[in-house]
């Protein structure tokens, strides 16, 4: 899953892109309102995590914008300020969830998985297919009665497939969905991946389509979630 | 004391001397008036008895048979007090007693030949008029007494002062009340003050008042402008002041958790690396709001010392040597004249001068140079301190906001607390000096103060002053 975060303060904003990956969020991360809308412009962006005053403006502002634009991007705004009608001008200002700095980080990681899987249209945390009931907030799988953990580069491309089961990801999305990695991304990388998540779900789990990218194999009969 | 009181003891203390020396003065008058009178009544009287002698109308035998028969039953009688006021003694010249009126003293009532006498008969005060007839070889003698004339002035005192003793309490009452009615604004002011909390700043109720109390009102609703303002300004700053520090502190627990939680060691090491970053931006954080506070608090001292600026700049250079050192900046000093300040707290300037270095090592890029000059201006009156930085400078629509407390720049980066401006500023206020920002030519920011000093007290400064770069 691929965050914004916008936020000034270096040293949170570091720590947040840093912390986010463990949690298996890929994020880019930018200081002010004005490159934060140049990145949202570029798109690519699963939810954001936006701090309420920038040196050039306000979040707030930066989310009315986004949100007359139509778009449904989930975010969590993250802020000094947060008594309560402070919370209530966030939320009704078109964020999707508010945390008061400072947070937890495992908060702040569940926040957001929390407010992606519905905009997904999903409640319950878990996402099930084709025999694998996987537990994001936990980077593990269980398929055939046995657990699986994820590094967190594997879980993110596992992740960007079981998104939506049945499409083609290319190569070039799922690298998106890695590209933050302070180790960068390598050619091979995303061949890798794959190819360890297939050794732990089995060959067939994956499916490669020639010359477009990979997919999740449709669901055997007896096991559909 | 109420002022109340104090004006009605002004009040009455002052008509009660007036009245007092208004008494004194008319008994003075009135004494000699009456004495006046009565010696021209003895001397005509006198005059009279000797007339009526040398005319023979009276014979002096019968007259003396006459005038002891007189007084009890004569019918000229104006008023009982003034009866048997007169006494007459005629005496021949050689000395015998020729008759007497009733009532005069048997001792002789003057030894004078003639003319006004007093004398002391019979233990009484007696004003004696002696008329000589050298002719008749009488001497007609005509005398009150003192005790009448006492008594007489004594009444008419009295019938002046007891009237006006009888008005003096109603007098009284009246100023008293007067007093009150007068004080009236006063005392709305003080109850309206009295009622309200003290905690309520909201200014008087703007009612018609007398013109004396009216600038009273004022400077009070003009007082609690000024203490709502300044108690709103220190509400806002610390509720800024929290808030400002929960973002470093977010950054702090962030960067924690990320070493808790990383898997390796070079991820570790780099999280503890920004821990420390992170603690040394709060440090500096509260260190400005520290200086901040100190400040804001700072009243003026009554003493204005003079106090040569070189040392401070050079104590300010070499305090920040070390932070040059590290960033890569080559810090440079050129204080060629050196000024003297007239104020209570230099120390302020060396507080400003630091802050406006720090943001110049800050940001100027690894490699660059930052210069600290100093010289006089205006032929001597001011010293311009300038620090100029290779930066990227303040874009020019910032250049008015970034004095503003917790204001940070576009560039900054969140590096900042948004706070070293506005501490400049707020010392150039102390100093009654004035700071200024401008786009330095070829680039970067050019901070400059300007400060009155003392005139002639320009002269060459301390040796350069050089902090470089490690090579």
């Amino acid at each position: 899953m691929r965050i914004l975060i916008i936020e000034d303060d270096d040293v949170l904003r570091d720590g947040l892109v840093v912390g986010l990956s463990f949690a298996g969020f890929t994020s880019e991360a930018v200081a002010t309102r004005v490159e934060g809308e140049a990145a949202l412009e570029a798109g690519g962006f699963s939810g954001m995590v936006l701090d309420l005053m920038l040196p050039d403006g306000s979040g707030l502002d930066l989310l009315a914008r986004l949100r007359s634009r139509g778009s449904t991007l989930p975010v969590l705004m993250l802020t000094a300020r947060d008594r309560p009608h402070e919370r209530v001008a966030g939320l009704d200002g078109g964020a999707d969830d508010y945390l008061g700095k400072p947070f937890d980080l495992e908060e702040l990681a569940a926040r957001l998985r929390a407010i992606l899987r519905r905009a997904e249209g999903r409640a319950d945390g878990r996402i099930a297919w084709n025999g694998l009931v996987l537990d994001p907030a936990k980077m593990k799988g269980e398929i055939a009665g046995e657990v699986q953990t994820f590094s967190p580069k594997e879980f993110a491309i596992l992740r960007a497939l079981i998104e939506r089961p049945g499409a083609v990801l290319g190569k070039s999305a799922l690298e998106e969905r890695l590209y933050g990695w302070e180790d960068g991304v390598e050619s091979n990388t995303v061949e890798v991946h794959v190819h360890r998540l297939r050794s732990k779900l089995g060959a067939s789990f994956i499916e490669t389509v020639r010359g477009a990218g990979y997919r999740l194999a449709p669901p055997t009969a007896k096991e559909t979630a | 004391m109420s002022i109340r009181l104090r004006l009605f003891l002004i009040l009455v203390l002052a008509t009660g001397a007036v009245w007092a020396s208004a008494v004194v003065w008319t008994r003075a008058r009135t004494e000699a008036h009456v004495e006046r009178v009565l010696d021209a009544r003895l001397s005509e009287a006198a005059r009279m008895v000797v007339s009526l002698i040398a005319d023979n109308s009276i014979d002096l035998g019968a007259a003396a048979g006459v005038m002891e028969g007189a007084g009890t039953e004569t019918a000229f009688a104006p008023a009982a007090d003034y009866e048997h006021r007169l006494s007459c003694q005629i005496w021949s010249v050689e000395g015998g007693l020729l008759g007497q009126s009733e009532g005069a003293p048997d001792g002789r009532l003057s030894s004078n030949s003639s003319g006004f006498s007093t004398s002391d008969v019979d233990g009484q005060a007696w004003r004696v008029y002696t008329a000589e007839d050298p002719d008749l070889g009488i001497r007609v003698m005509v005398a009150d007494t003192r005790a009448m004339r006492e008594n007489l002035v004594g009444s008419i005192i009295t019938a002046l002062v007891l009237p006006a003793g009888l008005v003096l309490p109603a007098l009284l009452g009246l100023i008293w009340i007067s007093l009150g009615r007068g004080l009236a604004p006063l005392d709305r002011v003080a109850r309206v003050l009295s009622n309200r909390s003290a905690s309520d700043l909201t200014p008087l109720p703007d009612e018609p008042a007398a013109s004396e109390v009216r600038p009273l009102i004022e400077g009070l609703n003009g007082l609690m402008t000024r203490v709502a303002s300044a108690r709103e300004s220190e509400r806002t700053f610390t509720a800024f002041a929290a808030h400002e520090l929960k973002t470093p502190l977010s950054g702090l627990k962030t960067q924690a958790q990320v070493a808790a939680m990383s898997p390796d060691p070079a991820t570790k090491d780099r999280a503890l690396a920004q821990i420390q970053k992170a603690v040394d931006r709060t440090d500096r954080m509260v260190r400005q709001l520290l200086d901040m506070a100190a400040i804001e608090a700072e009243v003026a001292e009554a003493g204005e010392h003079p106090a040569s600026i070189a040392p401070l700049l050079a104590d300010v250079m070499e305090d920040l040597a070390s932070l040059a050192r590290v960033k890569g900046v080559a810090l440079h000093a050129d204080l060629k004249e050196s000024c003297v300040l007239q104020c209570s707290r230099p120390l302020l300037l060396g507080t400003a001068v630091r802050n406006l270095l720090e943001n110049a090592l800050a940001a100027g890029p690894q490699g660059s140079e930052v210069t600290l000059t100093m010289h006089a201006v205006e032929e001597g009156r001011s010293c311009a301190i300038r620090v100029r930085d290779h930066g990227s400078g303040i874009p020019l629509d910032e250049l008015a906001l970034v004095t503003r407390r917790f204001v940070r720049g576009r560039q900054a980066e969140g590096a900042g607390s948004g706070l070293g401006l506005a501490i400049v500023d707020l010392a150039m206020e102390r100093l009654r000096g004035r700071l200024s920002l401008t786009r330095a030519e070829g680039g970067g920011l050019l901070a400059e103060l300007v400060l009155p000093c003392l005139s002639g007290h320009v002269g060459p400064a301390v040796p350069d002053l050089q902090a470089s770069p490690a090579k």
